[in-house]
This record gives C-alpha cells, structure tokens and sequence, in this order.
C-alpha cells in the first residue's frame, strides 16, 4: 500500500472524505420478529446486525446470577465472507473474545442494570461486511437494538474510530486507513454527558497527539448520536402509524 | 477453585482509605511497588518482580515458513498463561476473561507497535523466516499481572540472542551457539504498560494497584508508552466512564513512570552483560540470596506514629463515657454472639437433644440471672463471666443438672 495516499494535499481522503467527515449511516430497527429489539447498521462499507435478548432468566450456569443487577453477556462473531480472505474461524478466536468483551464492558456501563436483578441480557452482533471500523459498528447497532428492546439506558452509546496521518486527526477509519496509517483509536461515548464508555487505541501516537485525536473521535461520535436519535424518532413514528396510536 | 470473597468491612476498609488517600501499604497515589529484575543463565530468560508479583519470561526462536501475506516478515508470538501456581483462583484448563484480556494487550502493546524489527529476522523470503516466541508464566499474583508481563516480555527480548545464520546459495546454516557468537534482537524502542485503577465512579485513581485494590476497583486504565513519549496502546476496561481530561492527565503520569522503568530496565542488562563478560556468576540461583526463609518472612512496614498518642485521646475524648457497670456480663471464649453487634447468644451447646429451643433459651435467660444473683451476692465489681466451663464454679456435676432439672420443672 505504499503509493496510496491517504490524505492528498488537497485534503481528502482515499474515499473522497474531508478528515472530520463521517461515512454515510443508514440504520434500520425492528427487523426481526423473533428477538425482543433487533437492528441493523451500514457505515459506508461496514455493515453490522445487532440482536438482543432480555431481560431474561440466566441461562446456562446459575452461578452467574448477581443478585442486585442483571448479567449482560455480549456475542461478538463476524460472518466468513465479511473479509476480503474468507475467515476461517468466525468466532472463539482471540480478537472475537476480546471484542466481545469490550462490548460487554461499553454495555454494562451504559444499561441500567440495576433494575433487573437476577436476569441476563443477550447481545449479540455479527458483521457482515467488514470495511474498518467494526467495532464502532457493533456498538451503534448495538445502541439501537437495546433500545429496540425497550432495555433502558443511561444515553445513546455512540462509537467511532479515529486515526492520525501528516498531523491531521482522520475520522470514521475504512479498511485501508486502518491498516495504513497504523494509527486507530476506538472510542465510545455517552454523549450527554460526555462520559467516554471505552477506549482503545493500538499503534503509535505521540503524546501530544492524543488530545485532538480523542477531541475530533469526540466530536464525531456526538454527530453520530444525533443520526442515530433521528433514526430512532422515526421508527417509532412508523411503529405508531402502524399501530393506529 | 473459587476466591475467598472480599467481606465488606475490609471492602469499606480500602475504600475508606483511598478516599484519605492512604494505601495498604503506604505508598503515594502515584507510586510504584519495587521493581527486580534477574536474569536467568540462557539468553532471553527473565524474571520481574513488582512487589510480590511475580512473573517469568522466555524467549526462543525457530525456523518457519513466514505468513502468506507478509513474506519478509519474521513472526512474532505471544502467550501469557496463568497457572493455579500464581493462584489458586486461577485455573489452569479455562480460558478465562482475564486471560483473553492480558493476552491481547501484550499483542498489541508489542506487535502492533512495531517494537522489534520483523524484517530483519527473514532468513529466505517466503520460505524461511524467525519465528520468535515469547512465553510468559505468572508466578505469583499480588496484584497487576499486566504491567510485570510486559516489561518481563520486552526485558527478555531485549536480553535475548538469536543463533547466527549463514546463507550459502540454496542451503541455509544454522551455526550453533558454541560456532558462533549469537544476534542480539534489534528492538527499535522499549513500550511498557502502566495500569491506573479508578475508583468510586472514577473519582480516585492509583497507580499499580496491589491484589486487595484489584478487588475492590470499579475499573482499569493501561497506557502503554515508550521512553520517546510515544503511547502504544490505550485500553480502558471493567466498565468506568472516565472524562477525557482523566485520560489526559494518565498519559502525563505514565510517561513519567515509564522513563523511570526504561531507565531500570538498561540498567539490570547493563549489569547482566557485564557480569557475563567478566565471567563472574550469573543466573537466577546467584540472584536470590542465600540463608533467607521466604515462606516465613513479613517485610518490615514502617507505620506512621508521630502523633498516635495525641489521635487516640481525641478519639477516646469524642466518644460517650459507657456507664461503669458494677459487675458486667462478659461472654468468654466458647460461648458465641451472633448477629451484627446485637446481644445475641447462641444457645449452649451442650444441651440435650430433649428439650427444645425455646426451654434452651429461657433456660439460659435462667442460668444468666441465676449468675447474676449469685454475682450480686457475691463481691460488688466482679466481672461475670458467662462461659460453658464449669472449671471456675464449683459445682459437682449430678447436682448441676439436677438444679438444672428443678428448673426445667419450675418453667414446664
């Protein structure tokens, strides 16, 4: 990849973005009858499916149970084809635990699970196509299933990667920024009140860089929370059409 | 095996403590435990201490074919592995969270930030490359696994030498460590973990938090950076909200205590190389002093107790005056008080299955008055003492009970 540019000196991205520009968003809620709140997301290239179950009795070992809130227990799987090479195992790998259990981490300060002692809430997402910034994926459409659900949360948990290139901070990363800049912080925020739920960051970066990083990830992760609220609004618009309310 | 649970006196305890900005043991908020660092006899092998954690590294390589998509590339490997050895909470055979979590981190600390130069351990591109592996074990858990593990790791890669490999045509010599002088590894720059721990909600931090602070905090913050102020990984976890100027203000006390420990670091193989020049001894046994009974050690904790005398009058001023009673019920040792500072009692134990629990108690309430009775006959100011003993009356046993079955009648 060494005759890409990533940021041209125009200014603009591989994709034709301006650096504090986000993907185009389109989320749909409600999509499977089944689960109690479903929801699907697609972030340019990455498309996520989020599923949640609850709250419900915990399953499996009784051990678990917590007697003053609920377990929340988080799947994280992507599907074989999501990548350009075919995966060979799409979940139970390392790199799946691990995202799994940042989800659960991101979910478990976000719900109120306070008020459903003994029970457990089921979250699982799978990606079904992979193009840089999964884990913000699962989080949004994660977001809009629990709310699918009817599960309350404290705010809309709203996710976005951002990286670093010639001391520009790039925002919403595609596969190739990832990889190429080396550079990617995954962040995801609450954002009323601007409670920062998980943060990653892998690669180099300077210690004075970090601040607008984290400011522009900041920023983008509060415009996503704003199309992820218009999203909701109308679904429920729909929904009470529908329903003759 | 299952942990022991925290009680919630010691649980207040720790919380209390932090929140007067008061460790366990003594430290300051942003200090470290002390850091060891010992060599073993091989290259590569070493072992850090922070405080009492414990944990062992060491490197080996070998030869493979290189990964499909990167063929000049040599490969690195990391496994971190817990053993009941370290505690017994830990098993050996489950993949726990706590193990995935560690794992990934030292993955991505190391590899993703290019520490060391992968493309000089290419021997034939595309067929044969250095496959270096990196095994770490914990020894013992007190606390702060992560950042013993990663300066353990980048230590022993640091230290470790690779056999020297000569290239003629199509064959490949690999000359053994007696042939040749083995190749350090290069290592572009040294990234260290430094773990903060948050708690109440975020509002009290630490640095380095021992095994009973783990217990008790509501999250973790690693930053891992290098000497040159560069961070390599961020991670936070166990479900905080922190702010970003938090996140800001870590970075600063990490790249503080980073340089300190990189500077520790050059030093312990600074010595060790020179040791191993001039011929002296060298390895763990040299390193662990003779004549010392570990098992049976407790460090010496300095206390604070400059002004103790003057605190424990103002305490003992504060609190009420308890009323002088003339001949107080004590409970003596066999006889137990149950419930939460209530003046339960059990029942006596060594009561006959006959009876019930209701005759046991007013049977008691009986024997406690009786006592009294006999405690105000007898001298004024002597300490009652209600046991299950009967050494210091003395009473011949079949009267006892027979005094004991009048009064079983008199209650029927």
């Amino acid at each position: 990849m060494a005759g890409l540019e990533l940021l041209s000196d125009q200014g603009y991205r591989l994709d034709g973005r301006k650096p504090s520009e986000l993907r185009k968003v389109q989320a749909r809620m409600g999509i499977f009858t089944r689960a109690d709140g479903s929801a699907y997301i697609e972030q340019g290239n990455t498309k996520a499916l989020a599923v949640v179950y609850g709250p419900h009795e915990v399953r499996g070992s009784r051990s678990k149970t917590l007697h003053d809130r609920a377990v929340i227990n988080c799947q994280y799987s992507m599907a074989t084809f999501s990548t350009a090479e075919r995966k060979r195992r799409p979940h139970g790998d390392r790199k799946s635990s691990e995202m799994s259990l940042h989800l659960k981490q991101t979910f478990e300060a976000a719900i109120l699970t306070q008020l459903y002692p003994r029970s457990q809430i089921d979250i699982y997402v799978k990606i079904l196509q992979s193009d840089g910034g999964n884990y913000s994926a699962c989080v949004n459409a994660a977001t809009l299933a629990v709310i699918d659900a009817g599960i309350p949360i404290r705010d809309y948990v709203c996710a976005c990667s951002a990286g670093f290139v010639e001391d520009t901070p790039l925002v919403d990363l595609c596969h190739a920024e990832e990889t190429g800049s080396g550079t990617a912080v995954a962040l995801a925020l609450l954002p009323r009140g601007g409670q920062i739920a998980l943060l990653q960051m892998d690669a180099r970066l300077h210690q004075d860089h970090l601040d607008p990083v984290m400011e522009a990830a900041m920023t983008a992760c509060r415009s996503l929370g704003q199309v992820l609220d218009g999203v909701v609004r109308q679904h429920l618009q729909e929904v009470s059409i529908l329903t003759g309310e | 095996m299952k942990e022991t649970p925290l009680s919630n006196c010691e649980r207040q305890f720790l919380l209390k403590a932090i929140e007067e900005k008061k460790r366990l043991d003594g430290r300051q908020t942003y200090d470290y435990r002390n850091i060891k660092i010992t060599f073993g006899t091989d290259y590569g092998c070493c072992i850090v201490d922070i405080g009492k954690t414990r944990v062992l590294a060491q490197v080996s390589c070998e030869l493979v074919a290189p990964k499909d998509s990167r063929p000049t590339e040599g490969i690195l490997f990391f496994n971190l592995e817990l053993s009941s050895m370290a505690s017994p909470a830990f098993e050996s055979n489950r993949q726990s969270e706590l193990l995935v979590k560690l794992n990934r981190l030292l993955e991505r600390c190391l590899r993703n930030s290019k520490c060391i130069d992968t493309e000089s351990l290419c021997v034939v591109a595309g067929e044969k490359v250095w496959q270096i592996r990196v095994d770490i074990h914990v020894l013992n858990h007190d606390g702060n696994i992560m950042d013993a593990a990663s300066i353990a790791a980048i230590t022993a890669l640091s230290h470790f030498r690779r056999p020297d490999v000569g290239i003629q045509g199509e064959e490949v010599t690999v000359y053994a460590l007696e042939e040749r002088d083995p190749i350090p590894l290069s290592v572009y720059h040294m990234p260290i973990c430094v773990s903060f721990s948050f708690f109440q909600q975020g509002t009290y931090l630490l640095v380095d938090p021992c095994e009973r602070e783990e217990r008790v905090m509501d999250g973790l913050l690693v930053i891992a950076m290098n000497k040159h102020r560069e961070i390599c990984c961020i991670q936070s976890s166990g479900g905080i909200m922190l702010l970003k100027e938090q996140v800001l203000r870590c970075s600063k006390i990490a790249s503080v205590k980073v340089t300190e420990i990189t500077e520790l670091i050059n030093k312990a193989l600074e010595n060790d190389r020179k040791v191993r020049k001039d011929g002296g001894k060298f390895g763990f046994a040299e390193s662990m002093p003779k004549e010392r009974i570990t098992a049976l050690k407790t460090e010496v904790a300095p206390v604070e107790m400059t002004d103790i005398e003057e605190k424990a009058k103002e305490i003992i001023s504060c609190y009420p005056v308890s009323e002088n009673v003339s001949s107080p019920v004590v409970c003596a040792p066999g006889t137990g008080q149950v419930g939460e500072g209530l003046q339960n009692s059990w029942g006596l134990e060594e009561v006959d299955a006959l009876e019930d629990d209701v005759g046991e108690e007013r049977e008691e309430q009986d024997m406690r008055e009786q006592l009294e009775e006999e405690s105000r006959n007898a001298e004024k100011g002597d300490v009652v003492v209600i046991s299950d003993s009967e050494e210091e009356d003395v009473v011949i046993l079949h009267e006892g009970t027979q005094r004991r079955r009048r009064r079983k009648k008199q209650v029927i």
